[in-house]
Formats: C-alpha cells, structure tokens, sequence
C-alpha cells in the first residue's frame, strides 16, 4: 500500500499540474479566438479537438500495455527525462532571470492582434475562429496525452490517476475560463513548470532505471528521493544562475 | 497539411530545445545501459549513480546556458 500511493499520489499530481500549465496556455487562445471571432466558432473547433484527444488517449494507452513492461519503461522513461528535464531547465533559467517568463497577457494581446488581421467574421461558419481553436487546443492537448500515457505507461493501474488527474485540470481551467472570462496570467506558470519537471524528471529517471533492472534502494520509496533530489537540485542551480550573469562579467 | 506539420515539430520540440541538453541525456542513458549490462557497476549504486549523471548534465548545461 505504502508503494502504491509513492506511485498514485505523484502520478495524479504530475498530471494534474503538467495539464493544467498546458490547458492554461490553449485558454488564452480560445478566450482570444471568442473574443475577436465569436463562441461558436471558438468552443466547436476546442470541442473537435478534444475528441480527437481523447481517441488518441483510448486508442494509445491500452495499446502499450500489449508491449512488454521493461521495453515500455526504457522508452517512456527516457522521454520524460527529456520532456521533465527540458521543463526544469527552462523553468530554472526563468526563476533565474535567465530567460524572460511567459506572459499569458501578452499572448492573449498578440493572439487578439493576429485574429483581427485575418479579416471579418462572415454570417456562415467561421473557418478561420474553428482552425485556430482547433489547433491551439491540438498543440497543447497533444502534450497532455502525451504526459499521460508516458506517466500512465510506467506502472499497472497508473493510467486511471493519470488520466484523472489530467481531466481534473480541465475541469478547474474550464471553470476559470468561464469564472474569469480573461488569462489567467495570475496563474504561477513557472513554478508549476518547475514542479511538473521536477515530477516527470523524477518518474523518468525511476522507469528508466526500472528498465534497466535496477534495484532501486527503498524500492517504491525512491520515488519520492528522486523528486527531493531533483528538486534540490534545481533549486541549487536557479541559485547560482542568478550568479552566472555576474560572475561572468567580472 | 501545414498544421500537421505544426504538430509534428511542437511534439519534436516537447523532447528537444536545446540539443547539446538532449543528447548528454540520451549519451549518458545510453551509457548507463551498457555499464550495467556490462555488471560494471555494484547493484546499489546503479540508481544514485544514474540520478547522478543526470543531476550533473543538469547543472553543466543549464549553468552553461546562464553565462552566455
């Protein structure tokens, strides 16, 4: 029991932060798409998207569970240290003043700007509203399904709290969008980066070790130590990233 | 078609922004794999030391980053 939840909490948090950075990002489009092309336009081409998503995650998830369990762990663990890492290392560089942070504001303001270039809203369907929708929700939605097969695919009875955690992000960002009928640029994008890196660095690292057959010491519970020292870890570098710049010029 | 491609590259770039990062990743997992294949390494360091590699690939290149 003690393994299962070192195993269900982290994948549900994963996924539930990891999704929500991603469906934060996809509504600063759709409220842009809404606001300059009009609602139908904007929640069909969302809608169409989602169902599309969704039929990739029914038809990919049980699927992997056809290959063998170590070949799933060696090929998932190695892509999510490459996404989780990526993740940590940007979200590291912004905490540290290295690279700026994304605004949701700023994009929701160019998003605006380019739809408005694309001429006006005729009285039939709006293709133009219906792509853009569509594709933003594409994008950022294959991501998602991407962190929840990958973090699902690790373990048996993984995917459910995956996939939970994941539609449970939806439904608050949903909620937001409709609450709040603007960006949600007060949403700390970076530190659930962070977080989310931290996770998926630490989930890839342990399958991919798994893989590998390697015992890990504590067993489940290395889980947990690999997240405490990916995250000590990138906390020590944001520290000295704040240095670099000086350092360098001195 | 255009937007296929859009997705294609976006799923590319969630594994891959900077190369000489992603491939010190795939280098030492590779690595990794043929030091315990090979049983060069004690079973209970195989885990911290893989942690290790990645935890200094970490630093290197996003310290790296930082002084440019």
């Amino acid at each position: 029991m003690i393994g299962t939840w070192a195993h269900l909490l982290p994948t549900l948090l994963a996924s539930f932060f990891a999704s929500m950075v991603e469906f934060v990002e996809a509504l600063t489009v759709i409220l842009a798409v809404g606001a300059v092309r009009g609602w139908r336009a904007a929640l069909s081409g969302a809608g169409a998207a989602l169902a599309v998503l969704l039929v990739l995650v029914a038809v990919l998830g049980p699927a992997l569970g056809e290959i063998p369990l170590g070949w799933v762990q060696l090929i998932v663990g190695a892509l999510l240290l490459l996404f989780g890492m990526r993740w940590l290392r940007k979200a590291s560089l912004r905490a540290a003043g290295i690279i700026p942070l994304h605004d949701e504001a700023a994009a929701f303001a160019k998003q605006t700007e380019a739809l408005r270039g694309r001429g006006g809203v005729g009285a039939g369907f709006d293709q133009v509203g219906f792509a853009a929708a569509f594709q933003i929700t594409m994008l950022e939605g294959i991501e998602v399904v991407f962190i929840v097969i990958a973090i699902g695919a690790g373990g048996v009875g993984l995917l459910a709290p995956a996939c939970l955690g994941a539609l449970a992000a939806l439904a608050v960002v949903a909620a937001l969008g409709v609450v709040v009928h603007r960006p949600l640029a007060q949403i700390p994008e970076n530190t659930l980066k962070f977080l989310v890196g931290v996770l998926l660095s630490a989930f890839g690292a342990f399958w991919f070790g798994e893989g590998l057959g390697v015992a890990w010491p504590g067993g489940d519970w290395a889980i947990p130590a690999l997240i405490a020292g990916f995250a000590l870890v990138a906390l020590i570098t944001t520290r000295l990233g704040r240095l670099a710049p000086a350092r360098a010029s001195a | 078609m255009k937007w296929l491609k859009t997705i294609w590259d976006e799923f590319i770039g969630l594994f891959v922004d900077d190369v000489s990062f992603a491939g010190a990743i795939v280098v030492w997992l590779a690595a990794a794999h043929v030091l315990f294949h090979m049983d060069l390494v004690p079973g209970a360091w195989r885990g911290p030391l893989l942690f290790a590699g990645l935890a200094v690939i970490f630093v290197e290149n996003t310290l790296r980053r930082a002084r440019k």
